[in-house]
């Protein structure tokens, strides 16, 4: 096994990324204007991305698969963004968040890239501000701060419910900015399906027009990934339809590492399932947890009666109330980290106490609202609480809110180095696609802050250090060989798959692949169900080869085609995954491999053996990938068992 | 419950499209809107039909793409919704429901119940930002901004860019997404300052891409998913007599 190179700078913590900024090459004015950047995926981190690099100068190309990029899965972030402003007076401070960033992530991540994070989460805030986000403010007109799970400061900047929502606009304004000045060149609507390696660098993708059906490739000194997660692999999960690792995962297959597939984010506050037709989950805030209070019944009896209809929770006496996370984790009670509040969830529900379904805790407002009123609750998630209303008919200021863990976000992605580089010489990846900062948990209101840390303030920097003496090289026409290659292998898995002809669509055998998923690489993971969940999803891919109907034609729009395209990744993607859980014999963060837990439960780490990255890397079809190890070490924080205890 | 479904097909922007009869059954009350649609599609599928296409994405309402026209309502019959909140419990065993896509001269169809919204993007490239570049800004802190102003421009900032005002105005008007955008930039100190060329320009443009007038009938506020209100519209009216004014 090679050791990787992540290439952090030297030096103190905190120096590091201002000493990388002062020594690293750039490109001149001049010569940007010669350059062709292509960046995939415009939600928070290529938007940003995207603008600030036409910004400098560079000719940007950037697509996305809806119709626009105000539409990226970003948009439905709801909670907030975290930054160390310190506005509260409350203690934070970069160091602090750092801290809390790599604690949170179980000691899983990478020391410098997550201060890097920390410092320049700060100037986020500003640049969203310059632009028009209408952050919540208070009555003196200056930013308001809320508390998110993992910290006990109140650092997180929030737009109502819709944070996501006005950081991405924010992000697309600067875009389209840009795209009426020329600078940026915009294709929606267009799926990239691979990278195009040309000498062994990446020097372009190519796309499918998702309206005409067309095949096409393009040209780029460098490309940037900013394609978000792969939560879809589980089917349903919080993502939204569309999201898929393809781009990701042709990259893999083109020669860049996977990292830390395993670590998946389990939400514990989405809405529990309602049945078979159910297509996807929503998620209600974790900013909920500040204010509601979750429990079960203490005796099964109740929580059997409330599950046959012949209880209302309103009814369980306050002695009968197991208000479990408050009296497990006293000093974080609600506000412990995602992993560890789902956990707890599954838990209980499989004690039997769960309500709804059996699959369902309540998270309480009552509590609340006796405290600080109806309208206070009304002001802070009135949205949310309407959102649930609209999906299970029932009100939550009188009745306590279901919520069930579900797939949510995804720490693994594609392996980079200190610069944001693959292992690809010049492919980048960014945001969720990457999987840098959150170790195996990632933090509430950081997914946001990283993925605008990366597109704004770190890769127009680094991607420069890459780029300083690539403004001679002359574009590559479509017609030269690694291009017209790349282009017949995309037009040979079109034809494939329509002609595949079978007699099951791609959603079923989607929900089958989820299902595989959820039952052995979820919550809770033992090698016995990692070897069944391997074992399956490979019977599973060969079906899909030979069963999977695609109607209609390859020209023009075609919706099944698309979903084909995807859930044929997904299916070896989700292999992968089993094989780094069944590879990782620890527990740590999101990844909980039942052999490996304290009596009480909690995950049990193994620092000797596994504090390193694993980086997987792509062998051939149906052959066992290479597994390549990046030590972490940590030289500036103790490595501890995570307590939020006391 | 059973339904009958009357769904708009049309191959492409330049077929000839028209409506087709299909009944789905054992529906969940539960479902959502697009799990019914995707419950028909299934059985298109199974049946060697063709799917339905349709736009959505984030299935939570904020993304903005999905857009349909359900028994004569944009997004349709229950308020402050998108197509993917509706529940089927709005719904009664054995109804007809009709499904029509967006029907604007400035949203071509592109396939069945998908049309084409790009007109949405060219009317923000001309304006619908804050001329500031990454970098170099001032403190987050340094203009506090009254909670007044704060919250109605993060009122009008709520717009998902869906589209159903255009397809609600008999005038086809896109008069309440365009006033969304000015009126939320207008109302922050940071976007005051490009808030008359913006609201020249944008509705310049809106002009230019066939969208109708607006004749005041606010058919498109009590549409609007996000309760967008015509309040917007009147600040653009002034800023637009501003610009004027100047020019
Ligand atoms: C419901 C929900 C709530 C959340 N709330 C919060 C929160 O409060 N705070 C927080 O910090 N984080 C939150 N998150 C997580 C956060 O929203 C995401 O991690 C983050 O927005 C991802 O941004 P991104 O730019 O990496 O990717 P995305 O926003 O997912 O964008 C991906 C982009 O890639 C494009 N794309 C994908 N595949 C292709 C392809 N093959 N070809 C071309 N284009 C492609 C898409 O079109 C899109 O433009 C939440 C997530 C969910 C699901
Ligand atoms: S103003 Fe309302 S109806 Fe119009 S695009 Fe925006 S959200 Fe949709
Ligand atoms: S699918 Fe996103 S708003 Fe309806």
């Amino acid at each position: 096994m090679t050791k990787l190179k992540s290439n952090i700078p030297h030096g103190d913590l905190a120096e590091k990324w201002s000493h990388y900024k002062s020594h690293q090459k750039l490109v001149n004015p001049a010569n940007k204007r010669k350059i062709d950047i292509i960046v995939v995926g415009t939600g928070l981190g290529g938007a940003s991305a995207a603008a600030s690099l036409g910004e400098l100068g560079f000719n940007v190309k950037a697509f996305c698969y809806q119709d626009s990029p105000r539409r990226a899965h970003s948009i439905a972030a709801q909670g907030g963004i975290n930054a160390a402003k310190n506005y509260p007076n409350d203690g934070d401070s970069v160091y602090r968040l750092f801290y809390d960033t790599i604690k949170g992530g179980d000691y899983r991540s990478r020391e410098a890239n997550v201060h890097r994070l920390a410092e320049v989460s700060g100037a986020i805030i500003d640049q969203c501000v310059a632009q028009g986000v209408p952050f919540a403010r208070d009555y003196g007109g200056l930013l308001d701060n809320r508390s998110f799970g993992g910290a006990l400061v109140s650092r997180t900047f929030y737009a109502r419910g819709q944070t996501g929502q006005q950081l991405l606009l924010g992000a697309y304004s600067a875009l389209n900015r840009q795209i009426k000045l020329g600078r940026v060149k915009m294709h929606p609507r267009t799926e990239m399906l691979d990278v195009v390696v040309s000498d062994g660098r990446a020097r372009g993708i190519v796309t499918r027009n998702l309206v005409t059906g067309e095949i096409e490739t393009h040209f780029a000194h460098a490309v940037v990934l900013a394609t978000g997660g792969y939560g879809n692999v589980f089917f349903l999960s919080t993502n939204a339809m569309g999201s898929n690792c393809s781009a990701a995962w042709k990259a893999y297959r083109k020669g860049a590492y996977f990292a830390n597939p395993a670590f998946v984010q389990i939400h514990p506050t989405c809405i529990p399932v309602h049945g078979e037709a159910q297509s996807k989950l929503t998620l209600m805030s974790e900013s909920l947890r500040n204010d509601g209070r979750i429990w079960v019944p203490a005796k099964k009896e109740d929580s059997q009666a409330i599950r046959e209809g012949k209880k209302r929770p309103e009814d369980v006496k306050e002695e009968d109330r197991d208000f479990y996370l408050e009296r497990r984790y006293p000093a974080f009670g609600n506000l412990v980290p995602r992993d560890v509040a789902s956990r707890a969830a599954k838990e209980r529900c499989d004690a039997g106490l769960g309500v709804g379904t059996g699959e369902a805790v309540y998270l309480d407002f009552k509590y609340a609202i006796d405290r600080l009123g109806k309208n206070v609750i009304e002001e802070r998630y009135g949205n949310l609480f309407q959102m649930y209303e609209k999906i299970v008919d029932e009100n939550p200021y009188n009745t306590p809110m279901m919520i069930y863990p579900a797939i949510h976000y995804t720490m693994g992605g594609v392996w980079v180095d200190y610069e944001l580089q693959t292992t690809i010489p010049g492919l980048f990846a960014i945001g969720e696609a990457n999987f840098s900062d959150h170790g195996a948990n990632r933090l509430g209101a950081s997914a946001l802050m990283q993925g605008l840390a990366d597109g704004y303030f770190v890769l127009p920097y680094t991607i420069q250090n890459y780029l300083a003496d690539q403004f001679s090289v002359k574009p590559i026409p479509a017609t030269a060989s690694d291009f017209v290659k790349a282009k017949k292998d995309v037009e040979a898995l079109v034809e494939k798959l329509m002609n595949i002809k079978g007699n099951e669509s791609v959603d079923s055998i989607h929900k089958k692949l989820g299902k595989i998923m959820w039952d052995n690489v979820g919550m809770g993971r033992t090698a016995e169900s990692l070897q069944k969940a391997i074992d399956e999803i490979t019977k599973l891919r060969a079906h899909f080869w030979k069963n999977v109907r695609i109607p209609g034609s390859k020209e023009g729009m075609n919706v099944e085609l698309e979903k084909a395209i995807r859930v044929a990744d997904f299916l070896e993607l989700g292999e992968l995954m089993a094989r780094d859980a069944l590879n990782r014999n620890e527990s740590c963060g999101g990844h909980f491999r039942e052999e490996y837990q304290t009596p009480e439960g909690e995950a049990l780490r193994d620092d000797d053996k596994f504090a390193y990255v694993g980086a997987w890397e792509f062998t051939g079809d149906e052959q066992v990938p290479n597994l390549h190890k990046e030590d972490l070490n940590f030289e500036f924080i103790e490595v501890k068992a995570r307590n939020y205890k006391e | 419950m059973d339904l009958t479904l009357k769904v708009w097909r049309q191959k492409d922007a330049k077929t000839k499209g028209g409506f087709q009869q299909y009944s789905v059954k054992n529906i969940s009350p539960d479902s959502s809107f697009l799990e019914m649609m995707d419950v028909l599609n299934e059985q298109l599928n199974n049946n060697n039909g063709e799917p339905v296409a349709f736009d959505h994405d984030c299935r939570e309402g904020i993304c903005g793409m999905c857009s349909l026209f359900i028994n004569g309502r944009a997004h349709g019959p229950d308020d402050d919704i998108t197509t993917c909140q509706l529940h089927m419990r709005k719904f009664k065993n054995g109804d007809t429901i009709v499904i029509e896509p967006w029907r604007a001269k400035g949203f071509p169809v592109i396939k069945d119940l998908m049309v084409d919204r790009s007109a949405f993007e060219k009317i923000l490239q001309e304006g619908g930002y804050v001329s500031v570049n990454t970098g170099g800004v001032p403190d987050g802190n340094a203009i506090p901004i009254g909670k007044d102003d704060a919250d109605e421009a993060m009122d009008a900032a709520a717009c998902i860019g869906c589209g159903a005002c255009v397809a609600t105005c008999k005038n086809s008007s896109a008069m309440l997404f365009v006033s969304a955008k000015v009126s939320q930039l207008a109302l922050l100190p940071q976007g005051k300052i490009e808030a008359t060329r913006r609201a020249k320009a944008m509705v310049a443009k809106m002009d230019e891409l066939g969208f109708g007038n607006c004749s005041n009938t606010g058919a498109c506020e009590v549409e609007c998913p996000k309760g967008v209100s015509i309040a917007h519209i009147a600040r653009l009216n002034r800023e637009f007599l501003v610009a004027n004014l100047k020019s």
